[in-house]
């Protein structure tokens, strides 16, 4: 089949094995489209080819709807409006859950389980009922049950009679529900985020942070049910802040990386007792820190209070224009392929799933 | 050809005689029953069987295939304009499925068939397609993959600087017929003489001279410009002028070809689907579905029309304005009386019973394409009735945002996005621009700058085939700009005043 061929060609040319000249033109296709419960798109990576064309901002379309003058209508995306000149097919749009998602990310990543650790898990006792008993409560009779053995009964004996079918159970032909205990671990699971919102993070800067911290819940709220998230922004000085003032705020001054790991610890210690939860602090910063005094106590919470307490404490360096990534290289040095501490570097959107791989891959 | 089960053999001979019964009138039409991954596969060769080898096909498969294999979207019908009509159904898709998309696929091949824009279509692409598909395989054997896909991309970067409208005109040898009247022998440039004594006194022969050195003057200009008139399709001129060899030529014909066969399609995008979803919807409801089927019916067709805040869908206007029409054409709410009338109640209760609908819409269906269909047809009730607004992007929020329900916005954003597709109209004004054999392109600037980095691409491309230095002249941000290419660097003067607006 000459698609074949065609397609090969395109992945050839994606992946930059031919035609080096054309990877300008490569685009990686949005990943997400809305977030939670919402319609999510697969990274599709795509070539244009340049032509005369309208810049979309200035465009507008028409739309239609309930709506005010200034209501957000959202992003239109490339190329709406125009007519196009496919010929005639449509396209449907099915919602993905949140699941499924995750699975996709894992097999792509081939991300291992994680394993919950230590004796951190706290027992329940669930009962479900699917036995079945020849004696129990008349409310836990089972209706289909019965009468299939009450039929196999009078057929094996011989009093079925087709014509006249009547079925008649007997004492020994009643069946119960019963119930088991199982005993289901249950896990108990934080992610504590933390971010530098001082100047030198843009928006750019916390839009990646937004997507990886996305992927990063949606993986580990398939491993532990109840995921509990807190969010701690920091400049010089850190607090705690819901979500959506988490990925909005921006500040300026200076950068104090232990306030904000102060801050992190004292939640921990009030709310999440280390024996009962897997917790998951994740700092993510441009690696600008105000001094090396400031580091090496930062470096000094790590060791003697993170490493000891959660599961793994992740850092992620967001490549910024004014940022030096010192940060990095002081826990590098710290911390070489330790498998607590899990750095990742990440320049671009394009490198937001080698990210997560570097935090999720190790199965903590 | 078809294969068909039995089941749907039997609907489709059955929804057949509905829909000619309903008065379509469609091309002979050949179902085939294909698996999801040979629905793509065709969708992504738009619709053909055979293409020729490009990655471009490649791409659009796999955006195809992975959206269907993650569960984001899959395709239901596909119908290709030749004759006879090809359509495709998907394997396993619900009954109901496959009988709404007969009944719209029918609706479709009576567009194809009847509306005059398609006049012109080459019925048998399907054979044409296969035949440029060979033709550059032997180029590509020929001359190296690479060297002709090269070629290729460059011609797809230009491929939309066509003239949709040149295949309606009859090319005319102009030959100006010569009007020997006496008395009304007026010369161009000269003033008008009813009196013939006066001649003298009212041309002067000091006027008479320099009328005819002026004339004289703008003939040579005209002559020494090439061409005469600025020339909208850009390939066809490129085909016909630029230093090509012949295999470049054969596909630079072959891609011109091809975007001139899926043009039509794009200027009748929202009436063909309007005018198909109409049917189906009529057909169904009225005469195909069983009981048992209205919900997953309801439930498909209202997925099919609905419409986005941010998104123009033709499905749903086109299929609401020709209900629209249909309904004023059987009440009578057309024509001066109509028009004229400013009593709200009156309006409302408006109702001539001429039952004029169906034949108007069927005449609509003939003779118009979109940018008409909307002009003529697009009222402010109805844009009220639909909801409609024009959104626009806010510089200070970065959002998409309303920016009004004014009926001549509206209508002014649609036809705007309806003329030409929304792609910017690029003449060539001058093929020996300052008569260095260079080129000139203007942009006929409507308010909207062209995309920078995209243009400097294109720019480039345009150089590869015309191969001597080419010229862009445009807007951006308020500012005329000519933009050159030399093949080695890209340069931007500043220019006054500002490029032509449109005409």
């Amino acid at each position: 089949m000459s698609i074949k061929e065609d397609h090969s060609r395109f992945r050839d040319i994606v992946k930059g094995k031919v035609k080096e000249n054309f990877k300008k033109y490569v685009s990686q296709g949005e990943m997400i489209g809305k977030r939670e419960d919402e319609f999510v798109k697969i990274p599709l990576p795509s070539i244009d080819i340049p032509n005369f064309r309208y810049g979309a901002k200035q465009q507008g379309g028409v739309g239609q709807g309930e709506g005010q003058q200034g209501d957000d209508v959202g992003d239109p995306g490339q190329g709406q409006g125009a007519a196009g000149d496919k010929p005639g097919e449509h396209l449907v749009e099915v919602e993905l859950s949140l699941d499924e998602l995750a699975e996709i990310l894992g097999e792509k990543l081939q991300l291992p389980r994680i394993e919950p650790k230590g004796n951190k898990n706290i027992d329940t006792v669930k009962t479900k009922y699917n036995g079945l008993a020849p004696v129990g409560p008349e409310g836990l009779r089972q209706f289909k049950n019965t009468y299939k053995q009450a039929l196999k009964r009078m057929i094996s004996s011989g009093y079925y009679d087709p014509v006249d079918p009547k079925i008649i159970p007997i004492r020994r032909d009643f069946r119960y529900k019963t119930f088991k205990k199982i005993i289901q671990p249950q896990t108990k699971a934080v992610v504590i985020y933390m971010m530098d919102v001082s100047g030198s993070m843009g928006d750019e800067q916390k839009e990646i942070v937004r997507l990886e911290s996305f992927w990063i819940n949606t993986w580990l709220k398939k491993h532990y049910k109840g995921l509990e998230t807190r969010f701690i922004i920091h400049d010089a000085a850190a607090k705690e802040v819901d979500e959506n003032t988490f990925f909005r705020t921006s500040e300026s001054g200076g950068t104090l990386i232990s306030s904000a790991y102060k801050l992190a610890q004292q939640i921990i210690e009030t709310d999440y007792p280390p024996n009962e939860w897997n917790i998951y602090p994740f700092h993510f910063s441009d690696g600008d820190n105000w001094s090396g005094e400031d580091t090496r106590l930062c470096i000094k919470l790590i060791r003697e209070f993170f490493i000891p307490n959660t599961n793994a404490f992740c850092y992620g360096q967001v490549e910024s224009k004014y940022g030096s990534g010192q940060f990095l290289k002081d826990l590098q040095k710290e911390f070489p392929e330790s498998d607590q501490v899990l750095l990742s570097q990440i320049e671009n959107r394009d490198k937001i799933l080698d990210s997560i791989k570097d935090f999720l891959g190790k199965g903590k | 050809m078809a294969n068909l089960t039995p089941e749907l053999e039997a609907e489709r001979k059955k929804i057949c005689q509905i829909a000619k019964d309903a008065g379509l009138d469609c091309f002979e039409t050949i179902f085939e029953l294909i698996t999801y991954d040979q629905i793509n596969q065709f969708a992504a060769f738009g619709g053909f069987p055979v293409r020729y080898p490009h990655w471009k096909f490649g791409m659009e498969y796999e955006h195809l295939s992975k959206s269907y294999e993650y569960g984001l979207s899959k395709i239901y019908e596909m119908v290709i304009n030749t004759d006879p009509c090809y359509a495709y159904l998907m394997e396993g898709n619900m009954m109901m499925d496959q009988k709404l998309v007969m009944a719209h696929v029918y609706g479709h091949c009576d567009f194809f068939k009847n509306n005059v824009w398609f006049g012109k279509t080459n019925r048998k692409m399907m054979d044409q397609m296969a035949n440029h598909a060979t033709r550059i395989r032997r180029y590509i054997d020929r001359y190296g993959l690479d060297r002709v896909e090269e070629f290729i991309d460059t011609c797809l970067s230009l491929e939309n600087l066509i003239d949709r409208y040149s295949p309606y005109q009859e090319k005319s040898t102009k030959v100006e017929p010569v009007v020997a009247d006496e008395n009304r022998n007026v010369e161009p440039g000269m003033l008008r003489v009813n009196r013939p004594y006066m001649r003298d006194f009212i041309n002067p022969p000091e006027f008479v001279k320099e009328q005819k050195k002026k004339r004289e003057e703008q003939e040579m200009l005209k002559r020494s410009k090439f061409p005469a008139e600025p020339e909208k399709d850009v390939l066809t001129f490129l085909l016909n002028y630029a230093p090509l060899e012949d295999w470049q030529q054969d596909i630079l014909s072959i891609i011109r070809d091809e975007a001139y066969y899926f043009s039509p399609q794009g200027m009748t995008k929202t009436m063909n689907e309007g005018w198909a979803s109409y049917w189906h919807s009529k057909l169904m409801t009225e005469k195909i579905l069983q009981d048992s089927e209205i919900i997953d019916f309801a439930d498909h067709h209202s997925g099919t029309m609905a419409m986005a805040p941010n998104g123009y869908n033709p499905y749903k206007v086109g299929i609401e304005l020709f209900r629209d029409i249909e309904d004023r054409w059987n009440k009578g709410q057309f024509g001066r009386e109509w028009d004229e009338c400013d009593d709200v109640k009156e309006r409302k209760h408006w109702d001539k019973k001429l039952g004029l609908g169906r034949q108007k819409i069927f005449e609509v269906r003939k003779f118009y394409n979109d940018v008409t269909f909307i002009d003529e047809f697009l009222t402010e009730d109805f844009c009220i009735r639909n909801k409609l607004f024009v959104y626009k992007f806010n510089k200070r929020t970065n959002k998409f945002e309303v920016d009004t329900r004014d009926f001549k916005a509206i209508k002014a954003k649609l036809l705007f996005h309806m003329t030409n597709f929304g792609q910017p109209i690029i003449r060539i004004e001058d093929a020996n621009f300052e008569n260095r054999g260079e080129l000139l392109l203007t942009h006929l600037h409507e308010g909207i700058d062209l995309q920078p980095d995209f243009m400097n691409e294109t720019l480039k491309n345009v150089q590869k085939i015309w191969s001597r230095p080419v010229n862009l002249v445009t807007a951006m941000e308020g500012e005329g700009f000519l933009y050159r290419y030399d093949g080695k660097e890209l340069q931007a003067h500043k220019i006054q005043p500002l490029p032509q607006q449109k005409p």
